[in-house]
């Protein structure tokens, strides 16, 4: 599995890239692949307020619903659109144009996340 | 069984790099190649399916007829040698002990095929029934079993018939016949359970991979994929087809699942269930099954989701599903009676919010 090294991870499969005023939020590779099929994502509401390890976000693929949870607590700045109408850019790129939501992050410096190396020792093999 | 059993095709799904899930007891492929890719297989070209987890019961004897027809909901004595019907196990209220497929082999043969999850269940309803003259044989993890489905499946089963020297003249619908296949002698029955043309294979344990590995073979210029429980339960929902434990259970009656087809209250014969099923006959259903049809860009109905008539809730969904061949979600729903009727707006209820879906036949695709 594709795990980029320039990202933060969270145990629950979100990846985190730090960014000048904000941080962008996706699923990892990983994630996408046992989902599979992605169908339908709800993405947390503009200003919304949220704690790290909240459930915030729903990817439903056609076996099931899948809770996201903020890697960071902060405030949503930015939902991607682009999968309103193609849901499937979570399973093709999901690093990349699959990206969820983009948040401002409460503490400068996010806690509790896993480095590349780490995230990847969690994943069968 | 407390263990979770492993299927006699579990190599072949080993060598294919399925991705494997517990289900009712058994260790199964969910997926292969994906879902979605599996399901438009099978709905264009045909897929295959392990379903060895389904109970193989053979009624054997000169009292199988007379003992089946006091215990199913269906009425076995229309079956001739070689045709096969759909039919209920009921507990006394009515409800679904199982939902099975019974075929007459000959007069002293009936092969059940029932579910994996109810297997157990069944085989110690039937054997404590006293029924004269009748052994109940098949414990589950004795047989194997696949379902090549979709429209190329008559060509390629006829073209591996022919090269068996066999006659490619495949049984008509429901009917079930033995075949020479692979250089094995197998069952084969014009069934499924995905609303396409196909048949399911029923074999022993040690000849299951020789077909399943053949038919993969025979099948690959034709498009033909290995399919998993995945597309197996979105093809099923898409053809209206209930799944026993969501659709089906004991507190559910075959009427309020608008299963009133396949139960036979003009025999004399007493069965199970029987006075309640003619008492919802005569007086109507507190309950009742309807399809509901979604909205693409909608988030996809689910099991349990409640449902809604403006701010009464009328229901709930049984199962639901994103449909990959309609692009929107669809469900079974056991709604309260008087049930709207189809073209109706109604709303069911996910994370806090609204879904609008309209009421619609069971049955979301068209028949074949």
């Amino acid at each position: 599995m594709n795990t980029p090294s320039d990202l933060l991870y969270a145990k629950s499969h979100e990846w985190l890239r730090l960014e000048k005023d904000a941080a962008t939020v996706g699923i990892t590779d990983h994630a996408q692949s046992e989902l599979s099929d992605v169908v339908y994502v709800e993405l947390p509401k503009l200003g919304r307020k949220v704690t790290a390890g909240e459930a915030i976000a729903t990817v439903e693929s056609v076996k099931a619903a899948s809770d996201i949870y903020a890697p960071v607590g902060g405030e949503i700045v930015e939902a991607n659109a682009a999968l309103t109408s193609d849901p499937g850019l979570v399973n093709r790129e999901p690093y990349g144009q699959g990206w969820l939501f983009r948040v401002k992050p409460d503490q400068p410096k996010p806690a509790g996340l896993l480095s590349p190396a780490d995230y990847a020792a969690t994943l069968p093999h | 069984m407390s263990a979770i059993a492993s299927s006699p095709l579990a190599p072949c799904h080993k060598t294919l790099g399925a991705r494997m899930i517990p289900f009712a007891g058994w260790n199964l492929p969910v997926e292969y190649s994906g879902l979605l890719a599996e399901h438009k297989a099978t709905r264009q070209a045909a897929g295959l399916f392990d379903i060895s987890h389904m109970g193989q019961i053979h009624a054997l004897g000169k009292g199988a007829l007379p003992a089946l027809e006091s215990l199913l909901a269906n009425d076995p004595a229309k079956l001739r040698d070689g045709e096969g019907q759909y039919t209920f196990l009921l507990n006394r209220c009515g409800g679904v002990i199982d939902d099975l497929f019974l075929y007459r082999l000959n007069s002293e043969d009936f092969l059940l095929v029932v579910n994996a999850s109810r297997h157990a269940e069944d085989l110690q309803v039937l054997k404590t029934s006293g029924c004269k003259d009748v052994a109940f044989q098949g414990a589950p993890g004795n047989a194997a079993g696949m379902a090549l489905q979709g429209p190329k499946s008559t060509d390629i089963l006829s073209r591996m018939l022919q090269a068996d020297g066999t006659d490619p003249v495949l049984p008509g619908r429901n009917r079930i016949a033995k075949y020479r296949i692979a250089g094995h002698q197998v069952l084969v029955a014009a069934t499924g359970y995905t609303g396409e043309d196909g048949f399911e294979i029923f074999t022993d344990l040690s000849t299951g991979p020789v077909i399943w590995n053949a038919i993969l073979e025979a099948g690959k210029t034709d498009g033909l994929l290995p399919c998993g429980l995945g597309s197996r339960d979105s093809l099923r929902l898409e053809a209206g087809y209930p799944l026993n434990g969501q659709d089906l259970s004991p507190e559910i009656t075959p009427i309020e699942a608008g299963l009133g087809f396949f139960v036979d209250l003009n025999r004399p014969r007493p069965f199970p269930g029987r006075s309640a099923l003619e008492e919802q006959k005569k007086n109507g259903t507190q309950r009742v099954c309807v399809g509901l049809m979604g909205q693409p860009g909608q988030p996809p109905p689910r099991h349990d989701y409640p449902v809604f008539q403006g701010e009464r809730k009328i229901g709930v969904i049984t199962s639901g599903v994103p449909s990959p061949t309609l692009g929107h979600g669809i469900a079974l729903a056991l709604i309260t009676t008087p049930a709207p009727s189809c073209g109706q707006d109604l709303e069911f209820e996910v994370r806090g919010r609204r879904v609008p879906v309209k009421v619609s036949p069971r049955r979301f695709i068209p028949k074949k």
